[in-house]
């Protein structure tokens, strides 16, 4: 059952990465999009394609943290206690990103609306960076167990979260340009339809050679991840290779449904490739799976409650995209007129 | 690899540790705390075989004097809970009840074909999407607080006090799924569909409201749980700590207290725009609707919050005692409206009611009924007199107004059931005006009560607030930040909903004088070079 829990994890994750990272990577976009009226057009594509389901996406980080919390409390607390400062860091970003969103687009000031903006674009930046180097911190064994907290900056700053931050970014950007290209192709015009595109082929290859160099980081600064990584964990490794080679080819073909899905595979093999290389330790080298898991009973309420999840929300998020995919959400006028 | 041994007895807080961690292979940097949680070293001691990159960082940043405070992090933490659980319990009523009241709205305006309640209904989907983001982001500030402030509690109770949280994420995802297709979904979808988006909405509201007080009950209440001789859980029965003893009186006072404090907020709203001469349909409306659902709940709160004064009365005589302030175990207690207790042990000032205190605690026995004190129990696992006349207070507070909020409701319901109308007097809609903050300062006050009067336990009886704090210096620095970010939010808040009424005014005097809605903001127009394909605005 300690495994079941951890694979559940491990997909909340995933999920969250997938879902919430697109939209933190909309956000990288909608900063790098330029001044007030170059940017408009960029801009409200993010806006609509991630209006509607932005609130849902990031329920999955609350997933996250509950199941960590819950089913491996001691984890949760060492790293919580070790990165105190980075998970403070994506606490207030959220806050930011969400509000600022929120009030841009209420909004009909420009000077308001880029202030909103700014807050919206910047942390949208700087959260995943912040959830990617505490994912470095903690595969590279700096996250102490036993209740005593790590170092408290350089846990955070050292090579391996550095990279993982930039990664997260990185891919959080890939994503999001991926899936605007399609965006843009439904609501706005083939510009920027174009426009998304190359960005993401440009992602695509920064992301794909930040992952390269990280193998020589990861080499001389986490040992045990390294081993694993190209031991047990290569299959997967070379799977998310191959699929994010893959979505780069489908773009550059203009087949966008295609190059979603492997770039959503890609993104999905390094968590998994991660959790794999991590095996059986949750703070390699110091806290094993087993170790931290909470008593049976509480590991079983989680299964059903994921089983739950599952069987009622997933079919729910899929009605949201579903219905916004078909354009019946529409994240702008919403007044209907009067009936007659 | 075997775990840390330094695992300390029940009695010990583990944190406290001076023994230093054992280092691994690999660049691990761990380092030893400081014995003292005040000492005044530097945090970035450490011991000579893990020094490490981050130590010079530290050290330059210690000098610049980031992290050279030697702050004992306990009463940060405690203030910085407890703001951000104030600022956030702001906005659930809105998001708990104004589903519920959008709906009746949008109920009218399709059934009986009413365009005021229709353009109501669609209006409020539009501040419930702002309101309702910020209520989400605060409360993952909140998740986020109970790792970064309060490790030891989450390490070691983590296992049961997790489990109403992971009920509670169900429904708070239903709630985020249905509330953007109910927002967004106004335009397109058919309007009977449309409306029943609207339910889960309201349905996830009361389950995710159960759910999550049930897990401050269970902290008031701890059961379903076994801890071994090392204090550590070792078995837990997931149904008896989401039903704990407190969870069902307490949940239920906290979801009607949501229907209360949404109601009045809103209605206050609109009663401010009747008094300043909105007195057409569309405000009437406004008020009604929110205002009746308050009415409804103010006095289902009295009822609910007679039963659960009594059953702590019954189960949790501390914080009993500290409410209605009596030091020592007596019979005939009087109920003391304010006044304060001294360091002594005395009750001074205030309005005593001779003999009423017992007479509420147990009506069958009247004044006979004994009232445990204080100084029952012992001094360390009760609230000092400072936080004793914090709860006393608050508690006056709370059913002061509680019963001016009741009061105002009977006018209401007496005006309608005689004139199926409002009360004539302008001091009816100066008092609903005001009822939106006062019912906000009951609630926060009602809060105050349960959280104080719990002291020094975070999980009464088994660990203290301050075992369970984190042991971070820093707190000081999030606490600052924190309040600064959240009072910028407040305010921008408040502005951005105002700016939103006063455009929608602007499009009801435009749509009157006959000209379309408020402007659209159409994407700007491609660059010329662009393909035929049109431009399709958003």
């Amino acid at each position: 059952m300690t495994n079941a829990v951890a694979a559940v994890l491990l997909l909340g994750i995933t999920a969250y990465a997938v879902f919430g990272g697109a939209d933190f990577g909309a956000g990288f976009w909608d900063l790098v999009a330029g001044g007030a009226r170059r940017g408009a057009r960029p801009r409200s594509v993010v806006n609509h394609a991630i209006g509607p389901v932005w609130e849902a996406n990031h329920v999955w980080l609350i997933f996250v943290l509950v199941v960590l919390w819950t089913a491996f409390s001691e984890a949760f607390a060492s790293i919580m206690l070790t990165l105190f400062v980075p998970l403070s860091l994506a606490a207030l970003g959220i806050v930011l990103r969400g509000s600022g969103f929120a009030f841009r687009k209420e909004v009909t000031e420009v000077s308001s609306q880029r202030n909103f903006g700014v807050a919206f674009a910047v942390s949208s930046v700087l959260v995943p960076f912040c959830f990617g180097a505490v994912a470095g911190a903690v595969a590279s064994g700096r996250v102490p167990a036993g209740g005593v907290a790590g170092d408290r900056w350089s846990s955070w700053i050292n090579p391996t979260s550095v990279l993982g931050g930039v990664l997260a970014v990185a891919a959080c950007a890939y994503l999001a340009a991926v899936y605007l290209v399609y965006d843009a192709e439904r609501v706005a015009g083939p510009d920027l339809e174009e426009y998304f595109r190359r960005r993401a082929l440009v992602a695509g290859v920064v992301a794909g050679a930040v992952a390269l160099a990280g193998i020589a980081v990861l080499a001389a600064d986490a040992e045990y991840l390294f081993d694993r990584l190209t031991g047990p964990a290569l299959p997967i490794v070379v799977a998310s290779g191959l699929a994010g080679l893959g979505s780069l080819v489908l773009l550059a073909r203009r087949s966008h449904r295609g190059a979603r899905l492997l770039a959503i595979g890609a993104v999905a093999s390094v968590i998994w490739a991660w959790g794999v290389a991590q095996w059986p330790y949750l703070l390699p080298e110091s806290l094993e799976v087993g170790e931290a898991a909470a008593p049976d009973a509480t590991l079983a309420t989680v299964l059903v409650v994921f089983g739950v999840a599952a069987v009622v929300i997933v079919p729910a998020i899929g009605l949201l995209y579903f219905l916004d995919q078909r354009d019946l959400l529409d994240p702008s006028e919403s007044e209907r007129p009067p009936p007659g | 690899m075997t775990r840390h041994p330094g695992v300390a007895t029940y009695s010990r807080p583990r944190w406290r540790s001076d023994t230093p961690v054992i280092p691994s292979a690999g660049s691990q940097t761990a380092r030893v705390r400081p014995a003292s949680r005040t000492s005044a070293g530097s945090p970035c001691q450490r011991d000579s075989e893990t020094r490490a990159t981050g130590g010079a960082i530290c050290e330059s940043l210690a000098v610049g004097g980031l992290a050279a405070l030697a702050v004992d992090p306990v009463p940060w933490a405690r203030a910085q809970m407890a703001f951000t659980l104030a600022a956030h319990i702001v906005l659930v009523p809105l998001g708990v009840a104004w589903a519920f009241m959008a709906l009746i709205a949008n109920y009218r305006g399709i059934k009986h074909h009413d365009a005021d309640a229709l353009r109501l209904a669609q209006r409020w989907s539009k501040y419930m999407a702002v309101t309702f983001a910020v209520g989400a982001v605060t409360g993952t500030v909140l998740s986020f607080e109970f790792g970064l402030l309060w490790p030891n509690f989450m390490d070691r109770f983590g296992a049961a006090f997790g489990i109403p949280f992971a009920i509670e994420g169900l429904f708070f995802f239903a709630e985020a799924i249905f509330i953007a297709i109910y927002i967004y979904g106004w335009r397109r979808l058919r309007p009977w569909p449309h409306f029943w988006t609207g339910v889960p909405i309201v349905i996830a509201g009361i389950g995710g409201t159960l759910s999550v007080v049930a897990a401050n009950a269970w902290m008031n209440e701890p059961g379903g749980f076994t801890l071994d001789d090392a204090g550590r859980v070792v078995d837990v029965d997931p149904l008896a700590v989401i039903f704990n003893k407190a969870m069902p009186l307490q949940s239920l006072h906290m979801l009607v207290a949501a229907y209360l404090v949404g109601g009045f907020l809103v209605a206050s709203v609109y009663a401010g725009a009747m008094l300043r001469g909105r007195r057409d349909r569309y405000h009437r409306l406004g008020f009604l609707i929110p205002f009746t659902v308050a009415a409804i709940a103010t006095p289902v709160q009295m009822l609910v919050g007679d039963q659960l004064a009594r059953w702590v009365y019954e189960n949790e005589p501390i914080k009993f005692a500290a409410i209605e302030l009596v030091p020592e175990t007596s019979r005939n207690v009087p109920e003391t409206l304010f006044g304060r207790l001294t360091a002594d042990g005395e009750v001074k000032g205030g309005i005593r009611i001779p003999g009423l205190a017992s007479i509420l605690s147990d009506p069958t026995q009247g004044t006979n009924t004994k009232i445990l004190g204080l100084n029952a129990f012992p001094e360390d696992s009760r609230p000092t007199t400072r936080e004793v006349n914090i709860v006393h207070w608050a508690w006056d507070v709370m059913v002061g107004l509680g019963t001016l909020l009741f009061l105002l409701s009977v006018w209401f319901g007496i005006a309608w059931w005689r004139r199926r109308d409002l009360p004539r007097s302008r001091w009816f809609l100066r008092a609903a005006a005001g009822a939106g903050v006062a019912s906000i300062v009951a609630m926060e006050a009602g809060w105050v009560v349960t959280e104080v009067g719990r002291q020094p336990w975070i999980v009464f009886d088994h660990m203290k607030v301050e075992e369970a704090a984190t042991g971070n210096e820093g707190v000081w620095i999030t606490f600052l930040v924190v309040g600064v970010v959240y009072a910028v939010l407040a305010v921008t808040l408040v502005l951005v909903l105002r700016l939103m009424t006063r455009r929608f005014a602007a499009a009801d005097a435009h749509a009157e004088a006959g000209g379309p809605y408020a402007p659209r903001q159409p994407l700007p127009p491609p660059p010329a070079r662009s393909e035929s394909r049109e431009v399709r605005a958003p």
